[in-house]
């Protein structure tokens, strides 16, 4: 537990870090992006699928859900952000 | 071993494409490493988690993923903000999943050792819990507001109930209460079940509560605030199922995610905190349905013969040109203006569209030189030497108000100069105001020209007249 504090902290320092200078151009997408990094969840929901499985039907059902909900949230987040900046470079 | 050398690997990955995602010439390469990143946690943790079952993961993320490409694709550059919101919003309701899905099978055995407070490991635990399914809550339905208002479901305007900030801090309050009582006080794994689902309850009121009454215009920045929210979650998710790539994914995200609305926040010359209690807009002071007097309405060929004299001409991209596609029917009528021998340059506001960048987005969709975009900072001292500001679909952003009138809602936003050019035509659908709700004085002044018509229309119009001139 206390690593995960001390990582959860260090964490938060380095997203603070991370962004400092943005262009305008690019709020859009890092903003979807980072939204994209935020279905990470779905390996808690992964994590909490295992869990489910010793019984506890409905626990595994909403994990299901889960799943498939953080996993749009990966997928979509990812290729709409691709689509977003392919515009970009295409014009070099 | 193997498995935290893995997991550090993919923080790796997210650090490098977070960091390299906001610079324009590494950006695409950014999202690619954060998502080679993101799929080398989920196999690991398929991997390394014992008593997985394959079937309903497997299905779970085959099914997932369909939904996400095909959404993906499908969606419109002009729908991306609430493509984002909804994309969000499902992170947040898989926190908050993931969050009861953890305490139902554990509260029982965790209780019979006492109070969650007794154990240093039970009350972290607990509170993660309760905090992955509050925030998670809260992003899910803050982020279906935001999707159905940019979506124009429902209103755009400020809704807000009378004392609706004491109701929300009522509700904060009771959150508060509930996470004690389920910590401190209860002793049954049925009671405290209720409790957490009681707090389920309330994070989905509170989403809508403290979403509706922002406007939507601010929509954008609501959207980076719940998007940081929903890292937040995650990484709440993180403690209670003790992964750490999840508390350190969601951490960042949470943090950057933050700064990210603090520099859209400036980009509008607003603090967050003014975003989200300002009820931007409810009290209406100037704006709202205020008469229009004196205005004068010119047609294509009018506006046609204008431009045909003109030695430099700016245009000015709002959200009327997004709805309209008519990003490439003005890449041509660029070109035939620069065939004349006028110069042609491109006032990018930051907040133009529905959210930042917006504009930037659209018009490299139709090849525009990079070069051309010209960001409001540079642009502003142009406007006087310009002898035309074409001015298509964009409102607020140009409304003189915010520099004039102290009383009017966007007082402060930093706005285009655009009645400084000779001449400005305003093409518009209607007369309506715009997405803010607020009354334009730049329609009524002497120099402006006022062009009825979807923009896609009237630029393939102003094409027609130019060609034949």
């Amino acid at each position: 537990m206390e690593m995960l504090l001390a990582l959860f902290v260090l964490s938060i320092f380095l997203g603070f870090e991370l962004i400092n200078k943005v262009p305008p151009t690019l709020h859009t997408p890092l903003m979807s992006g980072a939204n994209a990094i935020s279905g990470i969840t779905v390996v808690g929901a992964l994590a909490a699928l295992a869990v489910a499985t010793k019984g506890a039907p409905f626990s595994k059902f909403l994990a299901f859900l889960a799943v498939i909900a953080a996993m749009i949230n990966v997928v979509g987040g990812f290729l709409v952000t691709d689509r977003m900046l392919k515009m970009f470079v295409k014009r070099k | 071993m193997l498995i935290t050398l893995l997991n550090l690997l993919a923080a790796a990955l997210f650090i490098f494409g977070l960091k390299k995602l906001a610079s324009v010439k590494t950006a695409r390469l950014g999202n690619q490493l954060a998502a080679a990143g993101m799929a080398l946690a989920v196999v690991v943790t398929m991997v390394h988690v014992t008593e997985l079952s394959w079937v309903y993961a497997i299905l779970g993320i085959l099914l997932g993923s369909a939904v996400g490409a095909y959404a993906a694709q499908k969606v419109q550059m002009t729908q991306m903000p609430q493509m984002v919101a909804l994309f969000n919003g499902l992170g947040g309701l898989a926190s908050a999943f993931v969050g009861i899905a953890e305490l139902l099978p554990k509260a029982q055995l965790y209780l019979s050792m006492g109070h969650f407070s007794h154990h240093q490991q039970t009350a972290i635990w607990f509170v993660a819990v309760v905090l992955s399914v509050l925030v998670g809550g809260l992003t899910f339905t803050g982020s279906l507001v935001a999707f159905a208002k940019l979506q124009e479901l429902i209103s755009g305007k400020p809704m807000a109930l009378p004392q609706q900030q004491l109701i929300n801090a009522g509700l904060g309050i009771a959150c508060v209460v509930l996470t004690i009582l389920g910590l401190a006080i209860f002793s049954s794994a049925g009671w405290v079940i209720t409790c957490v689902m009681f707090l389920l309850v309330i994070s989905l009121v509170l989403g809508v509560s403290l979403t509706m009454p922002i406007g939507g215009a601010d929509m954008p920045v609501v959207i980076s605030l719940l998007n940081s929210y929903s890292g937040i979650a995650g990484a709440a998710a993180g403690f209670a199922v003790g992964e750490p790539i999840l508390v350190i994914a969601g951490a960042m995200v949470g943090a950057s995610g933050i700064i990210l609305t603090q520099i859209m926040c400036k980009a509008m010359n607003r603090s967050i905190a003014n975003v989200i209690f300002g009820g931007f807009g409810a009290e209406d002071s100037s704006g709202g349905g205020g008469e229009y007097k004196n205005t004068k309405s010119t047609s294509a060929e009018e506006a046609a013969m204008l431009f045909d004299a003109a030695q430099l001409a700016i245009i000015v991209p709002g959200y009327g040109l997004a709805v309209a596609q008519a990003q490439h029917a003005v890449r041509e009528f660029a070109n035939l203006l620069e065939k004349k021998g006028c110069k042609v340059l491109y006032a990018i506001h930051p907040v133009a569209g529905r959210m930042p960048g917006h504009m930037n987005v659209l018009l490299a969709e139709a090849n525009i030189p990079y070069e051309q975009l010209v960001e409001m900072d540079q642009i502003n001292s142009e406007f006087k030497n310009a002898d035309i500001a074409l001015v298509l679909g964009a409102n607020d952003v140009v409304n003189p108000a915010a520099k004039t009138d102290p009383k009017s809602p966007i007082y402060g936003m930093p706005v285009l100069n655009v009645e400084e050019a000779r001449t400005v035509i305003m093409v518009k659908r209607s007369m309506n105001p715009g997405f803010a709700g607020i009354k334009n004085e730049l329609f009524e002044l002497e120099n402006t020209l006022m062009l009825f018509g979807d923009a896609k229309k009237v630029v393939s119009d102003l094409n027609e007249q130019l060609k034949q001139l």
